[in-house]
């Protein structure tokens, strides 16, 4: 019948053949990076290293590592704060409307479609002018702003789900804005959280760009550091693979701990409520 | 509700991290653009974009060498890596756009520098500095004449590539009873006995369009002979001349002789096609000699041969690295000392021997460098030195862009005229 | 600027709480106004100037910027590859989320597994899932040679074939095959993303509504099509925009992955873009193709924020 009454066998087929392609280029770039260089080919690709090579990981983790606690430095302020900024705008913009929100809520949204490679000049002029260039805080600061369409857009979206009535009933029992904010609003949105988080870490913690233009030397965060160990001529892919990797385990860190906020009830007990 | 309290409490504590963290890179921020202090004048900022193996440490043992003899002085390496020195030039443009130049910073000697950062005023002139030290005998004449514009010297050379090499496969050329072609016909005779044989005869990787560019400035280089190749980027002559056009269709023929799957390769992977013997031969510079050797583990002159792209014998498509004294720095002694340096045989002999370039001065000391690396240095001081279009030398970055695009559009489509078109309407912003 | 006069018209109205609530996003507004805003309008400034060289030149050139990138074989290519590219990379993250999400949420052992190994492409940076992607759809070593024994072997990126194209300014209009190459790689890096947005939202569902559509008789199937999907449309609607803006700036994969592409068939403005401006010193025209970009987002924002208006009155 339906494709939702198939039996757990099937829904597991489906998952673990997804899962399947879903690694494939994992192991193309585990395989890769165990490999010395001279095994590292295109007609190789698939093929196991010979002996596994540690020294890629040795070499970009000794690179990597100066650079990692600016990129940690960097990532936690400025993802909790875009997600709280993004929380709130979404809160008011969601449950608090007045003439012209939408309009506000436009304004700042259309503020994601901003092609930050055309930008970077006066950016960069105007981080110098508040005195923030080559500074942790002066990335902190780029990354919130830029990350506040998304978090607003996520935020309103998800408390779109919220039904009304709850708020109501809140506001007759006399809590204020920042009580409905703070007793109903965040603790049915932890998922919502989650996922902004998710969303906010990796993008900050991979980005590039401003990350090169905004600091130079000593403040720059891992990803520059992971950039760096390509050459300008000669691209040693067993190091840039290996690289990849060490620098995507915080990331993955994150996933794996906040995971058990997905686990499914935790919403549907307090909406009862 | 505890776990909102312990939210916020995280919140705090990182926000107090954070500030603390910017804190002390404010400080030192401050310190080193308060240019007064005594201490912080004495650092020179070194830019670049050597990154990867090999470059690296040559640039490192370039630092620690100069710091070794200049006690007072630090230098502080400013590496942007990737996209071939592309994300450099971007956060460089950021950067001398905002009024922070870095000291000191690479650039490839001709266009890039002259129609570029001279051009828009931003350089110093070193003719001081060349005067000094008598470099004006010890580079080659037509090499000063790639980082001078209106008669003033703009940087320092350190290294030099070469760019109309072909590497090939020896034992292929062995198997098939193919000699080094000198001319286009013999490398067409060449590539119809190895096509017939089952090889692709010529390796290429457009990923980026610049390994194709590469090839199309040899066969212009080919063609037209040293002079008038340089005529022709001089606007002396026009890209619609008949040999400009012969030069396009040799091109095309070249291209029916490559492997199908070039746009899906760079130039590294085009490389190993040669390795493993698919394909035949490579026109590409001499930084893979680097490559084949260090990285491939092959043996040069056993495993893997080299020639002259063919007509350009006796000539030498240059690549070179230099580095320039930017205006608005605020310690430029300091940085003309540095400089100074770069320009030393010395420094040139620590250098290049790991970068795997070959010195631009003609004095250095041979020894330091193995069989390619000796004889590249004996073409370089013999040869006639021409500007690479496809690294940036020979015309302006704007010009290269279009010719980029021409010859990504020429590769598929092969409409010659098309591509004369496109490359007069582009040269007309020269 | 223009939330000023509305606001001020509905002064009397406003309660304490709801002043406090303008207040919350006050701070958000002006950062916006300054990041966002400030920079267009420098960047629009720039796009009408003659600054195409790495000397600063700002005197005005009137729209010649536009017209040439309209008339460009490059930025043509772009607009056709960035349609298609953005239809077929929306539809499958959307299809792939919800579907994953869906089987995920079925109270599976293994859940938390199976989630994290979709989300993890996420967390790789694009640089270097763009070279495993060119490495995979490598026309002769990638996944071609399983593909060989069914004896299909596509060209992938490297196809410069057009279908359905029919000539459009200078260039052939139609979809570009070499675009699913680099569509199948954006897919694999972003459904993670909708598939944890999607988790997200069906985990807000409450169990009582699937309960009572089942109390009515719902099969399965129904729930989801009448019940769970129409209620995740908010969702559904971050999904498309987040990564319409991802599908409009995507640079790093495209530049990682493929360049260019042979005659430009998986070329995008970002791309075109960043080398314009940063390899060829072109800034006006470089600037010129991120207002057009603005422009054709303006042209989609629109429509949302009058339908959404429409849904408060």
């Amino acid at each position: 019948m339906a494709p939702f009454s198939m039996g757990k066998t099937m829904k597991y087929i489906i998952l673990v053949f997804f899962a399947f392609l879903f690694l494939m280029p994992v192991y193309v770039i585990i395989v890769t990076s165990l490999k010395p260089l001279d095994e590292v080919s295109l007609e190789h690709m698939w093929a196991l290293p010979t002996s596994i090579d540690f020294s890629s990981y040795a070499r970009a983790f000794e690179e990597l590592a100066p650079n990692f606690m600016n990129s940690v430095y960097l990532v936690i302020p400025a993802t909790l704060l875009s997600a709280l900024l993004g929380a709130m705008n979404g809160y008011v913009l969601s449950k608090w409307k007045f003439k012209g929100s939408e309009t506000l809520f436009t304004i700042i949204l259309f503020g994601m479609f901003i092609p930050y490679q055309s930008i970077l000049i006066p950016m960069i002029q105007f981080i110098r002018t508040i005195g923030l260039y080559d500074t942790i805080a002066g990335l902190v600061l780029v990354h919130v702003v830029y990350g506040l369409p998304v978090t607003t857009l996520m935020f309103r979206n998800f408390y779109a789900n919220i039904p009304d009535q709850m708020i109501e009933a809140a506001k007759i029992d006399g809590a204020s804005f920042l009580g409905v904010f703070r007793h109903i609003m965040i603790p049915l949105s932890i998922t919502g959280f989650v996922v902004v988080a998710i969303w906010q870490f990796t993008n900050i913690w991979n980005e590039f760009l401003f990350a090169v233009t905004v600091t130079t030397n000593e403040t720059q965060p891992v990803m520059v550091a992971l950039q760096n160990l390509s050459g300008s001529q000669i691209v040693q892919w067993n190091v840039q693979m290996a690289g990849a990797v060490v620098a995507a385990l915080p990331t993955l860190l994150v996933y794996i701990i906040l995971g058990k906020y997905f686990v499914r009830g935790l919403l549907a007990g307090s909406v009862k409520g | 509700m505890k776990k909102l309290y312990g939210f916020f409490f995280i919140l705090s504590l990182v926000l107090v991290l954070a500030a603390c963290s910017s804190g002390s890179n404010d400080a030192e921020g401050s310190s080193d653009s308060d240019s007064e202090g005594g201490e912080s004048s004495s650092t020179v900022e070194i830019f670049s974009w050597w990154t990867g193996a090999g470059e690296e440490d040559g640039l490192l043992a370039l630092i620690d060498l100069f710091e070794e003899e200049n006690p007072d002085l630090t230098i502080e390496n400013a590496a942007v890596a990737g996209g071939a020195g592309t994300n450099a030039k971007a956060v460089l443009a950021t950067r001398m756009e905002g009024d922070d130049p870095p000291s000191t910073f690479q650039v490839h000697g001709g266009d890039e520098l002259n129609e570029g950062w001279v051009a828009a005023d931003k350089m110093q002139p070193l003719n001081d500095l060349y005067e000094e030290n008598g470099w004006e005998e010890k580079f080659p004449e037509e090499l000063i004449e790639l980082v001078s514009k209106d008669g003033d010297i703009y940087s320092v050379p350190v290294n030099i590539h070469r760019g109309n090499v072909i590497f090939y496969n020896k034992k292929v050329f062995e198997e098939n009873g193919i000699e080094e072609p000198e001319t286009f016909e013999e490398f067409f005779a060449a590539s119809q006995k190895l096509k017939d044989a089952g090889v692709t005869p010529m390796a290429l990787g457009d990923k980026n369009s610049w390994p194709a560019t590469q090839i199309f400035e040899n066969v212009l280089l080919g063609v037209l002979g040293p002079d008038d190749y340089k005529k022709l980027f001089e606007g002396e002559i026009p890209f619609d001349d008949e040999r400009v056009v012969e030069a396009v269709e040799t091109f095309g023929k070249i291209l029916d002789n490559i492997n199908e799957d070039h746009a899906a390769r760079n130039w590294q992977d085009s490389a190993q096609l040669v390795a493993n013997g698919e394909a035949a031969m490579l026109n590409m510079g001499d930084w893979a000699k680097g490559y084949f050797v260090n990285d491939l583990e092959m043996k040069t002159d056993e495993d893997f041969g080299y020639f002259e792209f063919p007509g350009t014998k006796g000539e030498f498509q240059v690549v070179t690295d230099t580095f320039g004294l930017p205006k608005g720095i605020e310690n430029p002694d300091e940085v003309k000392k540095f400089l100074t340096f770069l320009g030393s045989t010395e420094a040139q002999d620590v250098f290049n021997p790991l970068k795997g370039s070959i010195p631009a001065r003609t004095d250095a000391d041979e020894s330091k460098y193995d069989a390619y690396g000796k004889e590249a240095m004996k073409d370089f001081g013999e040869s006639r030195l021409v500007p690479s279009l496809a690294h940036g030398s020979a015309a302006a970055a704007g010009f290269l862009t279009k010719a980029n695009q021409a010859v990504n559009i020429f590769v598929t489509q092969r409409d010659v005229d098309n591509f004369i078109e496109a490359l007069k309407t582009a040269s007309q912003e020269m | 600027m223009e939330e000023a006069p509305s606001k001020r018209k509905h002064k009397k109205g406003f309660t304490k709480d709801q002043w406090t609530a303008v207040a919350f996003l006050i701070p958000s507004i002006i950062l916006i106004l300054v990041f966002v805003y400030g920079f267009i309008g420098w960047t629009g400034y720039v796009s009408v100037s003659n600054w195409n060289t790495l000397t600063p030149d700002f005197s005005f050139a009137g729209l010649k910027n536009y017209i040439y990138l309209f008339q460009d074989f490059r930025f043509q290519a772009d607009l056709r590859n960035t349609v298609f590219f953005t239809i077929f990379f929306i539809g499958l993250v959307i299809v792939m989320g919800l579907g994953l999400g869906i089987l995920i949420d079925q109270k599976l052992k293994g859940e938390s597994f199976f989630r994290n190994i979709f989300l993890f492409p996420m967390a790789l940076s694009f640089i270097v899932t763009g070279v495993v992607w060119q490495w995979l759809l490598n026309p002769s070593t990638g996944i071609n040679q399983f593909f060989q024994f069914f004896g299909i072997t596509p060209k992938w990126y490297t196809d410069t074939n057009i279908l359905a194209g029919f000539e459009w300014g200078k260039i052939e209009f139609g979809v570009p095959v070499a675009i699913i190459a680099v569509v199948i790689a954006a897919v694999w890096q972003m459904t993670g993303f909708s598939l944890a947005m999607y988790l997200a939202g069906l985990r807000g569902i409450p169990n009582e509504l699937r309960e009572a559509a089942r109390m009515d008789g719902a099969s399965e199937f129904q729930i989801y099509r009448k019940v769970v999907i129409p209620m995740l449309m908010p969702i559904t609607v971050s999904v498309i925009i987040i990564m319409a803006h991802i599908s409009l700036k995507i640079f790093d994969l495209i530049y990682a992955m493929t360049g260019s592409g042979a005659n430009f068939v998986t070329d995008v403005p970002a791309v075109y873009m960043y080398e314009a401006t940063f390899k060829g010193n072109y800034y006006a025209n470089g600037a010129a193709i991120a207002i057009i970009m603005l422009l054709v987002v303006a042209v989609f924002i629109i429509p949302y924020l009058w339908n959404s208006r429409k849904g408060d009155n």
